[in-house]
């Protein structure tokens, strides 16, 4: 580099002087050149990725506020404040007197409580949301797979981040909900005690547990949360945003509004909105408000025992779960009746996110990159997927909430959990047919509407008597969108034994992807082609929009009529 | 990137997946009729409209100004006194004129992209995520060079010394971590209560002793160790007592089927461990009249008349039970500890 | 019997004398005087009268004499306190069975109320009604309730007194629209699913105390609206009615196309 940009004129203006500046240094240019007008994208759904983003960085304004006062200390005192009056004088862990104190004493401090705990909620809520667009949409192929798996876990990040920030006051409800963590640790076969050792520094409580919660809720689950944002939003830059289909929109373009100024700003204005609820909810809503817990004491529960949101279908699972699979082999006691509720059942919904790209993509035998998002109704079988996953998610939460349930719906908490043991196994089977359904449903309609056009309302009659209802064809921009779709067939795979009669190997693997490719791909709706329109027009069965009619307009019947203009 | 006038004609290429589905496929599809056509919006064709626009957004931030500048008002004038209602106040003053603040900022700007800056969309290329192929070749060799320059390939005893030296070294770390976070790894803690032969029963949390004769039918006490108030106020405490916390009924005796542990009732009034079988919880939801105790974290119930034994939920183990008696001077007293580990199961519960 | 009446009058004897103060001083006041001065005041005219009312109301469960029946519990010995609870409360005379009696606008008035203790009371001994100042919750101390509250009542009434479930369709109600005397009687006669807190068990004071800190949480919540106090699984709620509900509601105002 010589002392000067070798092309450009001495700057003049202050900005371009600091620009100057910077890009002598760094080549900065370079970059900003790919970012200032680099085009994304518009779409409500796409900014739900943005709901997670930015209660995150809510998150870290708020969480720096509350480390100011918060002391993750598990050393016994008395609380000395008159305020509120229910803890005057209580034995309490530091880390729950600090808590106290940083709502009651410090001007502001439980509004950024309540607007921290209100954003990590809303944070998951974005995240499940945003991850659902992503399924739904099939943003999550070639070749964003990686991508995905970032995001997956990012959101079990999320979870841990969660629940650890949950515990730190150090309350009843929290403390019993460690106490559940350590059950579940407990039960791990083998290693259990161990690990149980291993996180509390000894025996459940201990005096450890909080400062150790505070390191990895406000060091390691951060830092990590921030270098997998990193690499997320890096990625979804360097591959460029999805869009939906649509006229123009293809595999090889992207279609939409430059970074800077429209995107920028409309991003900016969202992190304020955003923002602005968050401060909305956690000036008028009350959240976690401890001092009606009181202090963590290993004797006192309360009805409503539960933790936040994101955790429920845990407790669910683990509500669900007969006791019975508590079993004993050869002297040593394996809890299945919390093993597969809190370890297994969690562990299989994580492992179907994490695969699913990956499968998606060995029974499509699709190695094309796909920028173009799907219409869910024109991918049944991952859409009913998709909502079945949700189905046993949400009947998981409800399970967690059986006994509000119970009293909100003049319930037998132990009817509800029957019917919800059930519809653990039902529901999503339930959810995935009916999805299927209508969304091949939904797809013939589309070919109906290509085929036939819109329906006007407007009923002609014939001299002979005969009704018929006008129908109006579709623009091309209409068409498009219903015909733009490719309808996977179920793989071929080569024959079991070659010319000679030798048996191949690997057949069986195959035949095994082969049939789940047919269990995705054998009921399917094919786009309707211009052969097939030409036909229906000329077949006349439901008309067509030949020229020599001269109208526009598709009629049903099967003759030509006098158009009413 | 080209702004969107001209719409891309509808040529075969732009029909997407056409290098793999054959020509006929290619030949049976319709054109992409490409971007709609621009249309102005008001504010692009009336300027007054977009004027009023302008007033309106300039008013939004305006707006967001003012809610601040009551922000700090509040912050300096709702000072809460510490009791419900002055904190609730300070705390919806500072929420609400914080919100506004936002919300002003935030919905200026989106109006403002929405109405007055361009509605054009534009169009960009995408290119394959892929290098290209010379790229990885140029790599490729690259790395041959530099592993031909290690001479690698000439000294196997250096590739694996080296691998055998990077798995080694992080044990320096981990060991002394992972050895020292645990404790003193003595899980057998887990068998044994501070309860013991002669160790009197009292109400938790006043640590009252407990008379038999206190309790009349359908009495429910929640009851620790008696040790002296100054030993309450300590770790070791909380933790003694998340595994000596009984629950204490006392049933009419005719109504008791069985003990859980042979003669551990006294008169009709039993002890349980308050500790669930299933994660941990502290099951205290006693019904009087079925004699069930339910956990209200995961709706184990347990038949307090009939050994404890689980008759819902998730727990497959009765709670265990604690051997009472009466002193001499009428006070409830423990007999022995609990003959088996309180609490959630573990793999070596048995042994 | 009379023996029992004297020693209650005599007991409550400036509790009475406060009364006809009022009487004197306020004759209206007087009128709308609580009921325990008029249970204590037990005469044998008002035994009758609740014989009466019971033989009318409650007789076809609970037997002629009040012995119980395989429909409903005896209630010899019951004492004044649990018949003004139940009575009170509404929860009796039960109008259909169900998994328990639910609280409901009460079926008889004060006089009736107390004249049905009185029979009742006068069946054997049992806790009688407590007195104004047994439940006054400014004679409590709400740190000392709450410590009382999370470990004897907040596993079935939650931990603010919002109420909870228990098994098979039973519940705990709420405490907060509870009045400082049902909340005393019921600690003390253990109605329903609900255990018995005896004096020994839950001193006077104690139950005071508890009162005080149920008195507490009436004041709401220092965060803002309560959310109905029902901790994680209501606030999840309202993260996502509210919270999701404006975020995504903005978001499709900003990406809908501006006309």
């Amino acid at each position: 580099m010589s002392t000067t940009t070798p092309t450009a004129a001495e700057p003049t203006t202050p900005v371009g002087k600091a620009a100057d500046y910077l890009d002598q240094r760094t080549k900065v240019g370079v970059l900003t050149k790919q970012l200032v007008r680099k085009v994304f994208p518009d779409h409500w759904s796409f900014m739900l990725g943005e709901i997670a983003l930015f209660s995150f960085v809510v998150l870290l304004i708020s969480g720096v506020f509350l480390t100011m006062f918060f002391e993750p200390s598990m050393a016994l005192v008395h609380y000395e404040n008159e305020h509120p009056a229910s803890m005057q004088g209580q034995l309490m862990s530091v880390a729950f007197a600090s808590t106290l104190d940083m709502s009651f004493e410090v001007r502001g401090g439980l509004l950024m409580r309540q607007i921290h705990h209100w954003s990590a909620l809303v944070f998951m809520a974005g995240i499940v949301v945003h991850m659902m667009r992503v399924f739904f949409t099939g943003a999550f192929r070639k070749p964003r797979e990686l991508n995905w798996l970032v995001g997956t876990m990012l959101m079990i990040l999320g979870l841990l981040a969660g629940f650890s920030g949950y515990s730190l006051p150090d309350d009843v409800l929290s403390g019993n909900g460690l106490r559940i963590a350590d059950g579940v640790i407990k039960s791990i076969p083998i290693i259990g005690s161990y690990t149980s050792y291993f996180v509390f520094g000894g025996e459940f409580p201990g005096e450890h547990i909080i400062p150790r919660l505070f390191t990895v809720h406000i060091l390691l689950i951060p830092a990590l949360l921030l270098a997998l944002i990193g690499v997320h939003l890096f990625l979804m830059v360097l591959n460029k945003h999805t869009q939906y289909p649509g006229s123009g929109r293809t595999d090889k373009n992207v279609v939409g509004y430059p970074a800077v100024p429209v995107f920028a700003t409309k991003m900016a204005g969202n992190f304020f909105i955003i923002f602005g609820v968050l401060a909305l909810m956690g000036g008028t809503m009350a959240i976690n408000n401890v001092w009606n817990y009181g202090p963590y004491d290993p004797s006192p529960v309360g009805a409503g025992a539960q933790p936040d949101w994101y955790m429920l279908f845990l407790e669910g699972s683990l509500r669900l779960m007969p006791g019975q699979t508590e079993i004993v082999i050869a002297g040593y006691t394996l809890s299945l009746n919390v093993l597969v509720p809190a370890v297994i059942i969690p562990g299989l919904l994580f492992t179907f996110l994490f695969v699913y790209p990956f499968i998606e993509a060995k029974v499509t035998g699709d190695k094309r990159e796909h920028h173009v998002l799907d219409r869910p109704r024109n991918v049944p079988t991952r859409t009913g997927l998709g909502v079945a996953f949700l189905t046993a998610f949400i009947i998981l939460a409800l399970a967690g909430s059986n006994d509000l349930i119970a009293t909100h719906f003049d319930m037998s908490i132990n009817a509800i959990t029957w019917a919800f043991r059930i519809l653990f196994f039902v529901g999503p089977w339930f959810a995935f047919w009916i999805t299927k359904r209508i969304c091949l449903g939904l797809q013939r309609k589309d070919r109906e509407l290509v085929l036939h056009g819109h329906e006007t309302g407007r009923i002609v009659r014939f001299a002979n008597g005969e009704y018929i209802e006008v129908h109006r064809p579709l623009d091309e921009h209409e068409r498009w969108l219903r015909v733009n779709y490719e309808a996977h067939a179920p793989l071929e795979i080569e024959p079991a034994t070659d010319a000679r009669g030798v048996r191949r190997r690997g057949y069986k693997a195959d035949r095994r992807w082969q049939r789940l490719s047919r269990f995705f791909f054998e009921d399917r709706v094919e786009p309707v082609t211009p052969s097939e329109l030409e036909a229906a027009h000329s077949h006349g069965e439901h008309d067509e929009l030949e020229p020599s009619h001269g109208s526009p307009e598709l009629v049903s019947g099967s003759r030509s009529v006098e158009q009413e203009h | 990137m080209s702004a969107n006038q001209n719409p891309q004609g509808p040529s075969g290429d732009l029909t997407p997946h056409d290098s793999e589905h054959g020509a006929l496929v290619q030949a049976d599809r319709f054109p992409d009729p490409g971007v709609h056509e621009h249309k102005p919006r008001l504010t692009d064709t009336d300027p007054r409209s977009a004027k009023r626009n302008e007033r309106l957004i300039a008013l939004l931030f305006v707006i967001s100004a003012l809610g601040t500048i009551a922000s700090l008002w509040a912050y300096f004038a709702v000072r809460p006194d510490g009791t419900t209602e002055g904190v609730r106040l300070s705390t919806i003053a500072l929420g609400v004129t914080m919100a506004i603040s936002l919300f002003g900022i935030g919905i200026a700007a989106v109006q403002w992209a929405k109405t007055l800056m361009s509605n054009r969309e534009y169009t960009e290329e995408r290119h394959s995520s892929a290098s290209s192929a010379e790229v990885r070749e140029a790599v490729a060799v690259q790395f041959k060079e530099g592993a031909e320059d290690a001479g690698i390939a000439r000294r196997p005893v250096l590739l694996g010394s080296v691998g055998l030296a990077l798995a080694l070294f992080p044990l320096t770390i981990a060991v002394p971590l992972v050895s020292s976070v645990g404790g003193d790894w003595n899980v057998s803690k887990f068998r044994h209560t501070i309860w013991g032969k002669g160790v009197r029963l009292a109400y938790d949390p006043s640590g009252r002793l407990i008379r038999a004769a206190d309790l009349t039918i359908g009495s429910v006490a929640h009851v620790i160790p008696d040790v002296p108030a100054e030993e309450r106020e300590s770790h070791h405490w909380i933790t003694e007592k998340a595994k000596a916390v009984v629950l204490l009924v006392r049933l009419d005796p005719r109504d008791l089927k069985r003990d859980h542990r042979e003669g551990a009732s006294h008169d009709g009034i039993v002890a349980y461990s308050k500790i669930c079988t299933h994660v941990g919880c502290p099951v205290a939801l006693y019904e009087q009249q079925t004699h069930h105790l339910l956990c209200p974290c995961h709706q184990s119930t347990f038949d307090i008349a009939d050994g404890a034994k689980v008759v819902f939920g998730p727990a497959k183990r009765p709670l265990p039970q604690l051997p009472i008696t009466v002193d001499d001077e009428g006070y409830l007293v423990a007999e022995d500890d609990f003959n088996e580990p309180i609490g959630p199961s573990y793999w070596e519960r048995l042994k | 019997m009379k023996a029992l009446a004297a020693r209650r009058h005599h007991r409550f004897a400036p509790v009475v004398l406060l009364l006809l103060a009022l009487l004197v001083t306020g004759g209206v006041y007087a009128a709308l005087a609580p009921s325990p001065a008029q249970a204590d005041t037990a005469s044998t005219e008002d035994i009758e009268t609740g014989k009466k009312l019971f033989q009318a109301n409650c007789a076809t469960c609970h037997g002629p004499n009040a012995e119980g029946t395989t429909e409903a519990p005896s209630l010899v010995g019951v004492g004044a306190a649990a018949v003004d609870f139940q009575v009170s409360t509404g929860r009796m005379p039960m109008q259909m069975s169900g998994p328990q009696a639910a609280a409901k606008p009460p079926q008889m008035d004060e006089e009736q109320t107390a004249a049905l203790a009185a029979y009742v009371a006068s069946l054997g001994p049992g806790p009688a009604i407590p007195t104004d100042e047994q439940v006054d919750a400014a004679e409590g101390d709400a740190a000392e309730g709450m410590a009382l509250f999370r470990t004897n009542c907040a596993m079935c009434h939650n931990a603010v007194g919002a109420g909870g479930a228990l098994s098979e369709g039973k519940y705990a109600p709420a405490l907060l629209e509870t009045s400082d005397r049902n909340i005393y009687q019921a600690m003390l006669t253990g109605p329903q699913s609900m255990p018995v807190f005896n004096d020994a068990t839950l001193t006077p004071k104690e139950k005071r105390h508890i009162i005080a800190y149920v008195a507490e949480q009436r004041d709401g919540s220092a965060g803002g609206l309560s959310l109905g106090n029902l901790g994680p699984v209501s606030e999840g709620l309202w993260a996502w009615i509210v919270g999701l509900g404006l975020i995504i509601g903005a978001a499709v105002w900003i990406g809908a196309k501006s006309s």
